[in-house]
Parts: structure tokens; sequence; C-alpha cells
């Protein structure tokens, strides 16, 4: 009996991570936190979040110059290998997708929650497109034999596309997420940090892929 | 609620379900130190068995590839498991908003998913124990890579380990900047929340680079990728300069806590300002900015570059400045100061000597010329172990001490405090103290066998494991047996925030949130000697 | 709490955005050597900039978040600088 309650509180704390953003506890007034303070501190957390995603893309960033440096001709050659094209088309529907959500967070602050809808729906769209031309990408790699390991740039490529795909992912759940939020109407021009600091992720996303771009698809 | 805070945080609430869903930041507090002290048992008793298999060369009680399990388990569990989170999510978690003035930190349930991250990453490492790790805690490849034991579980707890960091991290940098009371400014801003601020700075900042460093050794288990690995054209040097670039920091996110720590039960117990509060607290900043460019000094002996190494060692010299700063600082804070020898002040004290000592070998590592003599022998191991268990478990104990009234609002034994910290004191001495000299007459870390010369500082230094553990033990029964039920709200007449509310604190801390008006220092004045 | 931007805004960025990726496309095309990278590099970094400032609004964001939004850029060029400077002044015998 215990280990059932303890269970469906588990499952409701991770499903409703809401309050996870202050106040504490939004019914009490003892804790009652000012929403501008929230709004700021929220956002602030976000930032430092972001920070550590570009550490952690750091590392490959880092092994990249290095490798770069000292095997040119590799890169040069993985480099050409890739397709350009469909390099491009995700660069672009990212790009619009990053427009979109900052569409969605300025919508919401006008309280036209259909606009914001649309905006998201539009954004996890792109997403999936992109995350379907990557799944194109890789297959056709790794039928010609091309898989992480085959050489240092391939490894980087893979690991690196990877690990962004990755992101890209759980920005899809994260929106998602607020898709649903919005069409339940949590959320309004008075309460619309989270949709806001998701937007953050998402535009993180969107930053790492302008620098994988070129440094993958196009130093050819 | 009003009535809520009438209960202290210790009766709010009964039964496994009311602590591990709570977002009471003094909660998780306790539950991190449960965590941490079980860990801490685990890697203590291994390394007392590893100990023990050093009384005589040759085997005594284990076999070599057990011995590389044990230290490789002792080093890693002590690393992330404990002293890692240790006192800056234990401490941290409960007395950061105490000392600001908050209710809670800014995101209480982020604070829970990072206290049930830490059990995850605990979890998965437990699991890696079916065939643990044999590599040591630094997962040095080529040989991470090539050994057979369960590399990837393991590194894949300290992956999750590293996330639960992260999000403590962000939460006390942000409830620092926005939750402080009322005239808490950032220059009365307790020392110990200065240090905890700049150790979230390295909890943010360092380890998502030592994440993408395991995910990569994991892919280069899994599929092979080649990054550090010679045959495929990889650098296995570059692995160790990622690792190191956050296990410096690391260190420092080790230590910070614990001189924060220090830095609040000097004053205290010697009735008198702290000396220097501006530059204790930015050398806390200070070592938080310096302690990311030094990393290289691990790799000294590693084939790194003659440039590289002049580089590092110059900038290695330059992050004693700040740790030298406050250890002036709080000799001048006792300086005719009207000290009181009480158990946690001992331990403060003890911390300051050991850690003189960790601190001033490690120049010696530091220096290159010297360091080749000295790397990778029983001196490092001693140096780590004095800036460890001399800097940062004396400070956690210290902690203990002191809080202790105000954690659990009972009172301990001080004669029999001080009996176990005695053991601690020479126990720990005798046994790292050897080891520098062994380290010195070359005797190299990590060998299962030694030659027959060690044999009496090897014996003399598992001598002293057992002096430390009888006096471990001891603490903890002390710990379990407090002399009275009750405890003061101030009874060593601190002027800090937490000390204001009784003793435990209630669940919400404050009635009202107070306003500050002076700094938490102010000791000394005619009134204070008075009463 | 103020709002950050207008549309109109957010559409003309998005318009650069796409523009200078053509831009970086077409410029791979030619070979300008050694300014190969360089010239790929900053296009990026215009970009990600403009993504920043108004996308992420830290125009309008207060210190603190400036400083902790460049720092991990500094760390990340002690990370290269470091390790290269080790991994290409290395001499082997």
């Amino acid at each position: 009996m215990g280990l059932l309650s303890g269970t469906s509180k588990f499952i409701k704390a991770l499903t409703y991570p809401s309050d996870m953003l202050p106040p504490i506890m939004a019914d009490d007034e003892h804790q009652h936190v000012d929403p501008e303070l929230e709004h700021a501190a929220s956002k602030f957390g976000m930032w430092l979040f972001l920070a550590t995603e570009v550490l952690l893309f750091g590392g490959l960033f880092a092994a990249y110059a290095i490798y770069r440096a000292k095997y040119p001709d590799m890169f040069q050659h993985g480099s050409s290998s890739l397709n350009v094209v469909l390099g491009s088309i995700n660069t672009i529907i990212l790009i619009f997708s990053s427009f979109t959500v900052v569409v969605a967070v300025k919508a919401i602050q006008e309280n036209k929650i259909k606009l914001v809808k649309l905006m998201l729906w539009i954004t996890i769209a792109c997403g999936a497109i992109f995350g379907i031309n990557k799944f194109f990408e890789y297959s056709y790699k790794i039928h010609h034999g091309i898989t992480p390991g085959t050489d240092i740039f391939y490894s980087l490529y893979y690991a690196a596309t990877g690990i962004h795909m990755l992101h890209v992912l759980i920005g899809m759940g994260l929106l998602s997420f607020l898709l649903y939020r919005t069409s339940k109407g949590y959320y309004s021009k008075d309460n619309f940090t989270a949709i806001e600091i998701g937007g953050l992720y998402w535009h993180l996303i969107d930053v790492i892929w302008i620098y994988l771009f070129p440094l993958l698809y196009l130093i050819g | 609620m009003s009535t809520d805070n009438e209960k202290n945080y210790l009766e709010n609430g009964k039964g496994f379900s009311s602590w591990f869903f709570t977002t009471d930041h003094k909660r998780l507090g306790v539950m991190y130190l449960c965590g941490i002290g079980t860990f801490f048992i685990i890697a203590a008793i291994a390394s007392v068995l590893l100990r023990a298999e050093h009384l005589s060369p040759g085997r005594t009680i284990v076999d070599a590839h057990t011995y590389n399990v044990l230290f490789t388990l002792h080093g890693s569990m002590m690393v992330f498991l404990f002293i890692v989170p240790g006192v800056a999510a234990t401490f941290g978690n409960f007395l950061i908003p105490l000392m600001i003035g908050a209710r809670d930190v800014i995101f209480p349930k982020l604070n829970l998913y990072s206290f049930w991250i830490y059990c995850l990453g605990a979890v998965i490492f437990l699991f890696a124990l079916a065939a643990p790790a044999d590599t040591g805690w630094t997962f040095y490849t080529p040989y991470s890579i090539e050994s057979g034991t369960n590399v990837i579980l393991i590194t894949l707890g300290i992956f999750v380990l590293g996330f639960s960091s992260i999000l403590t991290g962000i939460n006390f940098i942000v409830t620092i900047h926005k939750l402080r009371a009322p005239g808490m400014t950032w220059d009365r801003l307790p020392l110990f929340c200065w240090a905890a601020y700049s150790t979230s700075i390295l909890q943010v900042l360092a380890t998502p680079v030592v994440a993408i460093t395991l995910v990569l050794l994991i892919g280069e288990r899994y599929w092979g990728l080649g990054f550090f690995d010679p045959a495929k054209g990889g650098d296995p040097v570059l692995f160790q300069h990622f690792f190191w670039f956050y296990s410096h920091p690391a260190v420092y996110i080790m230590i910070l806590p614990a001189m924060g720590i220090i830095s609040e039960i000097i004053p205290v117990f010697s009735r008198k300002p702290i000396f220097g509060y501006k530059s204790i607290a930015y050398s806390s900043l200070a070592i938080a900015l310096i302690s990311f460019l030094v990393w290289g000094h691990h790799m000294f002996t590693s084939g790194q570059s003659k440039l590289i190494n002049i580089i590092f060692s110059a900038i290695t010299f330059a992050v004693a400045i700040p740790t030298a700063i406050k250890v002036f600082n709080w000799l001048w804070t006792m300086y005719k100061g009207s000290i009181e020898l009480s158990a946690a002040m001992l331990y403060a004290l003890a911390f300051i000597f050991l850690f003189t000592i960790g601190g001033l070998t490690g120049l010696h590592l530091g220096a290159l010329a010297s360091t080749i003599h000295l790397h990778d022998t029983y001196f490092v191991v001693a140096h780590m172990h004095y800036v460890m268990i001399g800097g940062t478990l004396f400070g956690l104990f210290a902690a203990l001490h002191f809080w202790y009234p105000k954690m659990w609002g009972k009172m301990f034994d001080e004669f029999r405090a001080k009996i176990a910290f005695v053991f601690i004191f020479i126990g720990f001495n005798v046994t790292f103290f050897p080891q520098f000299i062994m380290g010195t007459l070359g005797m190299p870390r990590r060998y299962y066998n030694y030659d027959p010369e060690f044999t009496i500082f090897h014996q003399i230094s598992t001598a002293g494991t057992w002096l430390m553990a009888l006096g471990f033990i001891f603490m903890l029964y002390n710990f379990f047996r407090p002399i009275s039920k009750t405890a003061e709200a101030n009874p060593y007449k601190s002027k800090s925030l937490e000390w204001s509310i009784p003793s435990p604190p209630p669940t919400l801390n404050f009635d009202e949130i107070p306003t500050v008006t002076e700094s938490t220092y102010a000791y000394g004045n005619k009134i204070e000697r008075e009463t | 709490m103020a709002s950050e931007g207008s549309y109109r805004q957010y559409v003309n960025i998005g318009i650069l955005l796409m523009a200078l990726t053509v831009i970086t496309v077409a410029a791979a095309q030619f070979d300008f050597g050694p300014f190969n990278v360089p010239i790929a590099l900053i296009i990026a970094s215009i970009k990600a900039t403009f993504v920043a400032l108004y996308f992420m609004h830290l125009k309008h964001e207060d210190t603190m978040t400036w400083i902790f939004a460049t720092y991990p850029l500094f760390l990340l060029f002690l990370l290269i600088a470091f390790s290269a400077t080790d991994i290409f002044t290395r001499v082997l015998n």
C-alpha cells in the first residue's frame, strides 16, 4: 500500500514539474514569491543551465579543433562526403523553428493562445522533420559502411550530431508538454515563464547547430 | 497554513514518503547526509581493507585484481558519491536558506529532483559493482577502454551524478542571488554562502565537461570512436586534459564549502569578528576562477609538452595565493580572541593545521623539478588525503558538531566528542604522515606489492587507519547518544541568522522574513562580552 | 513585465538568419584557402549572436546573465587553447 501511494506520488511529481518553479507552494500564502522575482529567477536558472550545455558541447568542439588541426586531410575528405543539401535544409528548418518559438513566447504575453498553440505545433513539427532528415542521413552513411569509429572525423560527426539530435528530441518533448499545458489553459500573459524558458532551450539547440553545420558540412 | 510552522521540520510528517517526496531543503540536506554517510562508510571499509593488504609485502588478504578493484571503489566512491556532493549538498541545502533568511531554496522541486538523480546515479554505480572497475577513479585511457570490467556502468553512474551536481549548483546560485532577506547585502552574506556560491559556479561550469568526456569514453568502449585511442589516431592524453578540466576544479568543489564552514566556526569560538571578511569572500571567487587554469599540473609526467608544463606550473603557484589568504585571515581572527576549544573548534583548528600541510606539499608537486621525483608516489597520496580528509572531512565533522543542535534539536557530549577527535586526529597523522616519507623514498602509489624496506612505513600507516576507524565509530556513537533531548535556539551565541530561530528550525524556517541590519560577524562589542 | 521585441523584428531577424545561411553555403563553394574556416566561423558567430541577442532576449538581460552566458565561451577557449598548446608543442623522442 505504501509502495503504491509512493509510486503514484512519484509519477505525480514527475508529471507536474510546473511547481518546479517558485512559488514554492502556490496555494500557501506563507510561500508567496513575487511573480517578477519568480520570472527573473527562472530565466536566470535557465541561462545557467544553458551555460552547462555550451560546455557539454564544448568538449566536442575542443576535440574538433584539435583533431582538425592534426588531420586536415581526413576532415577535408570526410566533410566533402556529407550531404550539404540535406544539412542546409536542416539548418533552415531549425532557424525557422527558432523563429516560431520566439513568436510563441511573444504571443503568450499577449494572450493569443491560438497563435501560441499553432507556433508550438510548427516548432515540434520542424523538430520532427529535422529528425527524419537526420535519420535518412545516418542510414545512408551506415548503408555505405560509414559508422562511428570509421575514422575520427566520422566519429566526431556521429557523436556531435547524435548528442545534438538527443537535445532536439528532449526539446520536442519539452515543447509538447508546454503545448499540452497551453491547450489546458494553463498559461496566460500573467504566467508564461515556462514557455519562455522552454523557448530558451530550443534556441540553444539552434545555436549549437548553427556552429555544427559549417564545421561539419561546409569546411570541405 | 500558519499551523504548519508550529511544527519543526523533523516532526512535520512521518514515514518514508514524507521524507522522500519532501521539497523541504532541511530534510533534503539530512537525506543527502544519510546518503553520503552510507557511501563514506562503504568506501572507508574499502580503505581499511586496502591498508590491511599492505601489512606485509606480497599477498596479505586479497589478490592483485581485488586490490585494484578496491582502490578504484574507494577512490571513485569517495570522490563522486561522498566528497563532491559532500558538504555542498548537505550543509549547503540545510544552511543556505537559513543563513540568507529565506524559507527555502528558490526551486524546491528541482532540489528534490537533484536528490532523486543523486539516488539514481548511486544505484547505477552500485549495479556496476557486479563487475567493479579496476581502472582507478580517474578512468585513464587507454586502459579504461581495454579493461574487461564494468567501466561503462560506473561512468554512466557518474554522468548521472553530475546532473545532480549541476542542478544543485544552479539552485544555489539563483537562491543566493534572488532570495536574500532584506538587508542581507553581498558584504553581509555569511562566508559559508560565499563559499557555497563559488562552489556552485564550479559545479555548473566544470561538470558538463566531465559529462561529455565520460560519454565519449562510453562511446569509445561501445563503438570504438577513437578519440582517445592511439591506434585510431586519437590521443589518450586528451582524455586527461578533458578529465582534469573538470576534476581539478572539482578539488575546489570539495574543499571550498569546508573552508566556508571554518570561516563560520572560527569567529564564533574566538568571539571576534572575522578578520578580512572581503578578502575571504573574494578569495573564494578567485579560487573559482583560477582553478580552471591549472588542470595540467596533474599531467606533468604524462608526456605533456614542456611549454604547457611551465605555463601550468606557474599558474599553479598562483592558485596557492587565495588559499593562503584564507589561512592567514583565520589565524588573525583568532589572534587575541577569547578562544573556546569546543569539539567543533578543535576540528576547525585541525583543519587549518592539516590543510596547510596538504597545501604546502602541493607546492612540491606543482614545481616541475620535484614533481618528476614525487609524481605517482605515496607522496601524492598523502598530499591529497591531507587536503581531502584533513581539509574537507575535518570541515564536515566540524560542521556536524557545530550545527548538531540546530539540525537535530539535541545536544551531544562535548567530552566524548573530544576523545573521538583525538583518535581521529592522531590516527589520521599516523596513517598519512609516513606516506610522505615513503613517497619521497620512492614507493609508487597503487602498487599491490612493495619492497621489504617499506614494510615498517606501511605497517605504521595501517595501524593509523585502525585508530581513525575507532575514532569514527566513537564519534558516530556519540552522535546517536545525545545527552539532552532539547537544544537552545542559540547555544553558541552566534550572530548568524540560522541561530535566531528555534532548534530544530520550524518547517517554514522564519515566521516572518527577517531584516538584516549588521554583519554576521559583529562579535566582540562590550554588551556581547558581558552576556 | 515588458515584452521584448516585436513580430516585425522577429521576421526581419529570421529572414536575416536565412540569408546568412545561404551566404555561408555559397561561400563554401569557393576555396579561400586558409580563410575557409574563419569565414564560416565568423558567419556562424554572427548568426549565433543574433539568435542570442534578439530571440533569446539577451539584449534585455541583466549583467549577471551576461556574465554566465559569456563565461563558458571563455572556458571553452581555455580548454581548446591549453590542450592544443600541449598537443602541438609536444616533442616526442
